[in-house]
């Protein structure tokens, strides 16, 4: 080895000493939970460099399963989705309480993650948005939808969508009466409902436009007119009331789906502290409501609603009375091998004719 | 020695299409044959076998879909065969300079935008508030508003305009190189339109039809965009399928094994084509 | 009225392109079972004048017989003519036998007789037995047959050949005009040829037409158009020729004499040409008209002698030549007869020339 080389060594250790306080966070979340404004802040407080990938529960896990856990600082995957993929991937690291200031997060909350996403003993998951899916609905040409099996009906043929996913026949479970939550644990009960939900979509689909497979595909089609119900998440809904004050989000009889997108530690991130520091900018009241402003979903901190504008309030109440927050069916951790069930379930959906 | 020196050259020159061979083809084909025939037990619990091959012949809704897939595919290159090969026809035979070169340009403009903004734009023509729709509800040749979207057509639509490029330019290349003197001898002879095409023109263009068939037909197969965008609720398309299977299903094993059927039945596709069109790989490849 | 219908004939045939006229006034017609060449120079119009017999193109204006019929409005595949190309356009995707079938297939000859058909005419082109063998599997000269009999089999009226040995390499193109001369003769059908090539011209044809910016400068036998040209541009383009310009200084009992600047003046035969004195001339001499006089023989009155150097010596065998420099500073090419006498001759000898004022041609010139 030469001189030369030796030097310029010396030169980068001394240069990453420093370095290691202001870290690169490799974000991989969702749209609109890291927006431009909140990220310039952060940057501007910690000295930290943020990194955004936008994604979605199943490429969030593919994309980590793929690194074996590599490749990012924080994700955000759905609570449902923490404790299945630990157990089979082991993608995940615990999370640190210590490093956690816990006073940011609404209590029951926190408990309530803390205890659907502890595999073997540990915490994997922090909460930090929320919302529901249920039906948006173009109140004047379809008043009468008011449930999951409403989509079924005869005076919307043709003009319906929903997506051929998880939440579609979890949904329409509790719409026919079924508790699937309830028999997350038990195959067999499971597999029954599955096979009820199965014949009922069959025959639904030819009341069925298409199905969407993305939000802005949907929010074109409800906004065209096209398509008059259909199953969505609440933002959607609420955006397009914005423009159109007839189409809404309805919380459905059986129950809105409740979500808890949380933070996790991917096993091979290299930036915890980073990750943490963002964990903890984020929860602030003011810094969650500038994300509730921009992603249109309220979020697990503290007086996060209060700096939240009147408009997406104002909507938000008008989707849920206090009897519809309390029906809301929160998603429970997915048992693993339940997704291949309802992978051949949809598959056949697709398939018949 | 100077065979030895030409020799060492000959490997420099080679050793960037090895590596990339190996790095980007053969070791991710490898990995993914390793995993397509683990087959799960429990969580982090795999056994080796060939359970998600099997899978794939006694569920029928994949071999199916896959039935489905290689079916629309060969009727997507027939009908990018019939409408490209006027098309090429008129542009190496009938023009000459720059009228050639414009409507050469003009077959590939479309392809500089991605294939997402393509196939958006097929949407915002076919959908049921879209351009198609309401220009006949304009001319009066329909009464109320007609969705055009969401069914095999649409997606046949789709892959033929995505895939004309694909078939053009080879045509292009091998008519350019049939000397018009062979079309007019021809005529000359007592030919009529019909028999020169039949006995001159196409036995001539023959390989760039294979090769333009051949990349169509894989285009098309391995096309995912276009089927899951414009297709219907029953569209399944087997890529579709794979996706599903790696992402939604997190069920890695029966995806490699999908993509391994894939290569294998699409392979045997082209074969019993090269074999039914009298052609070999080496004189298609080689001479267009 | 006329006793033979001409196999050909053109009448008064016009092709305007959008800059330029191809072809201008031509009319000429063949009679059956002869060879007609068409010369001229690459550009002349030869080429869109075949192809207008063809029928790819279409004249402008003018008329177009074949055998008394116009063929004007007759598509190419319609019309009793067929056509060798340049290149042969022999079908590479197709074997020997195919190829010469095609146009019997085109007829819907049956099967079997499209056999017989083709075997018999490959015999008769020397080519026995090659109906199974792929095109690039024969040779030039068998191509060149091949697509003779291609045509052949079909029995035209006329056959056009259009340059079809211009590929061929010295040796088989003269052989090959023996033999194309020899299957025309056997086969008893017009053939039209175009050609730039002169000898080609000369040696197979029963009639040339000289081509010349879309004209016809002459047509006449290969004899007359090489001994008797009619204008100076067949002089000069069909065989060879020393080119002079000088004025006519006297004129008198159907001889001319001219003068050239600082040359002797020359004597040249011209009965009834109406040329006058004063009048600038172009004037034509074959190498072979002029004869080298050994040393000490007479010179005769009538004929122009003159001295001079030789400049070089050109051995090509039987073609050999000299070039004479006259006292002027003229260089004359003289053919160099290869009986012995001349074998010496050197660069530098002093010689005399001599040549008849009637073997002269004379045109007028442009005055310049």
């Amino acid at each position: 080895m030469n001189k030369s080389l030796l030097v310029s060594l010396i030169a980068i250790a001394a240069l990453a000493a420093p370095m290691s306080q202001a870290e690169t966070l490799r974000l991989l979340t969702w749209g609109g939970y890291a927006p431009e404004d909140v990220i310039a802040k952060f940057e501007a407080e910690t000295g930290h460099t943020v990194e955004v990938t936008t994604s979605n529960n199943e490429e969030m896990i593919a994309k980590l399963r793929a690194t074996n856990g590599g490749g990012f600082d924080l994700a955000q995957p759905s609570q449902d989705r923490i404790s299945s993929a630990q157990e089979e991937f082991g993608i995940y690291k615990p999370i640190d309480m210590s490093r956690v200031n816990a006073e940011l997060f609404i209590p029951s909350m926190l408990s309530a993650t803390a205890g659907n996403t502890t595999y073997d003993g540990e915490v994997y998951g922090l909460p930090h948005v929320w919302g529901t899916s249920g039906l948006v609905v173009n109140t004047a040409e379809a008043g009468d939808v008011r449930d999951y099996t409403d989509l079924c009906d005869a005076s919307v043929a043709g003009k319906v969508s929903y997506r051929l996913k998880r939440p579609t026949l979890i949904g329409f479970a509790y719409s026919m009466g079924l508790d699937p939550f309830a028999a997350y644990g038990d195959t067999e009960a499971y597999q029954d409902i599955l096979d009820q939900v199965e014949a009922k979509l069959t025959e639904c689909k030819p009341n069925v436009k298409t199905y969407w497979g993305g939000g802005d595909e949907i929010k074109n089609l409800l906004r065209s007119g096209e398509v008059i119900a259909s199953m969505a998440w609440d933002t959607g809904g609420w955006q397009l009331n914005a423009d159109n004050p007839d189409i809404t989000f309805v919380a459905p009889e059986a129950g809105a789906l409740g979500w808890i997108d949380t933070f996790v530690l991917p096993a091979r991130g290299r930036a915890d502290d980073a990750a943490y520091d963002w964990i903890n900018f984020v929860m602030q009241p003011e810094i969650a409501a500038m994300i509730t402003n921009t992603a249109g979903n309220f979020t697990a901190a503290v007086d996060g609603d209060a700096g939240v504008n009147a408009d997406l309030k104002a909507r938000y109440q008008g989707s849920f009375d206090q009897e519809a927050i309390d029906n809301i069916k929160w998603y429970p951790p997915v048992p693993a091998g339940l997704e291949a069930m309802e992978g051949s379930t949809l598959d056949r959906i697709n398939a018949a004719n | 020695m100077s065979s030895d020196t030409s020799r060492l050259g000959l490997y420099l020159l080679l050793a960037p299409i090895f590596l990339w061979l190996t790095v980007l083809i053969i070791l991710p084909h490898v990995g993914l044959f390793i995993v397509s025939i683990s087959e799960k037990v429990g969580p982090r619990d795999y056994d080796t076998g060939f359970a998600n091959y099997a899978a794939f012949f006694t569920e029928p809704l994949y071999w199916r879909t896959f039935a489905r897939t290689t079916i629309m595919s060969v009727l997507a290159t027939v009908l990018t065969l019939i409408l490209g090969f006027p098309i090429a026809y008129y542009i190496a035979k009938l023009t000459k300079g720059r009228a050639k070169t414009t409507l050469f340009l003009m077959c590939m403009i479309p392809f500089w935008v991605s294939e997402l903004v393509r196939t958006f734009g097929w949407m915002i023509l076919l959908r049921e508030t879209g351009v198609f729709s309401n220009l006949l509800q304009y001319l009066g040749l329909v009464t109320g508003p007609v969705e055009m979207l969401y069914n095999d057509a649409a997606i046949m639509v789709g892959l033929v305009y995505t895939s004309i490029l694909f078939m053009v330019v080879p045509l292009v290349t091998t008519l350019d190189s049939l000397d018009d003197s062979l079309i007019e001898a021809g005529y000359d002879l007592g030919g009529t339109n019909t028999s020169i095409m039949r006995e001159i023109v196409i036995p001539h263009a023959m390989p760039g039809i294979v090769s333009g068939c051949i990349v169509v037909f894989m285009l098309s197969l391995g096309n995912y965009l276009t089927p899951i965008l414009l297709g219907g609720k029953d569209s399944l398309w087997f890529t579709g399928m794979i996706y599903t299977q790696f992402i939604t299903r997190f069920n890695w094993e029966l995806g490699s094994a999908f993509g391994f059927l894939l290569l294998a039945l699409s392979s045997l596709v082209v074969f019993l084509g090269l074999k039914v069109s009298g052609q070999s790989l080496s004189n298609t490849m080689g001479r267009s | 009225m006329i006793p033979t219908n001409p196999d050909l004939e053109c009448r008064d045939l016009i092709k305007d392109f959008d800059t330029f006229r191809a072809v201008d006034h031509i009319r000429f017609d063949v009679p059956k079972g002869s060879f007609f060449s068409i010369l001229g120079p690459s550009g002349c119009g030869k080429t869109t004048l075949l192809r207008m017999i063809a029928g790819f193109q279409t004249p402008s204006s003018g008329d177009l017989l074949i055998k008394g019929r116009s063929m004007i409005g007759v598509p190419p595949n319609k019309r009793p003519v067929s056509m060798v190309f340049q290149h042969l356009a022999l079908f590479p995707t197709m074997n020997i036998g195919d190829n010469v079938g095609f146009g019997l297939r085109q007829r819907g000859v049956s099967r079997s007789e499209i056999k017989t058909r083709v075997s018999k005419v490959l015999e008769r082109v020397g080519l026995p037995n090659v109906a199974e063998r792929r095109v690039d599997q024969l040779s030039g000269g068998q191509k060149q047959r091949v697509a003779i009999a291609r045509c052949m089999v079909l029995e035209p009226d006329v056959l056009l050949l259009d340059e079809p040995l211009g590929a061929l390499d010295l040796k088989l193109r003269e052989h090959m005009k023996v033999e194309l001369k020899a299957l025309q003769a056997a086969f008893d059908t017009t053939f039209v040829y175009i050609t730039h090539d002169q000898s080609e011209a000369l040696v197979m044809s029963d009639n040339i037409a000289v081509m010349n910016n879309g004209r016809f400068e002459q047509i006449g036998t290969p004899h007359d158009v090489y001994n008797a040209p009619e204008t100076a541009f067949v002089a000069g383009f069909v065989g060879d020729a020393n080119k002079i310009t000088a004025r006519v200084s006297s004129a008198k009992d159907g001889v001319l004499t001219l003068s050239a600047d600082g040359e002797s003046d020359i004597r040249v035969a011209a009965q009834n040409s109406g040329f006058h004195v004063g009048q600038l001339l172009q004037v034509y001499l074959r190498p072979e008209a002029i004869e080298l006089l050994p040393n000490g023989a007479e010179a005769d009155k009538a004929s122009n002698v003159s001295h001079g150097i030789v400049d070089a010596v050109l051995f090509n065998g039987a073609n050999s030549m000299v070039t004479v420099k006259a006292e002027g500073g003229v260089l004359w090419k003289v053919a160099l007869p290869q009986t012995g006498g001349f074998s010496s001759l050197q660069k530098g000898d002093a010689i005399r020339t001599r040549w008849h004022p009637a073997q002269a041609r004379c045109y007028q010139a442009a005055e310049g």
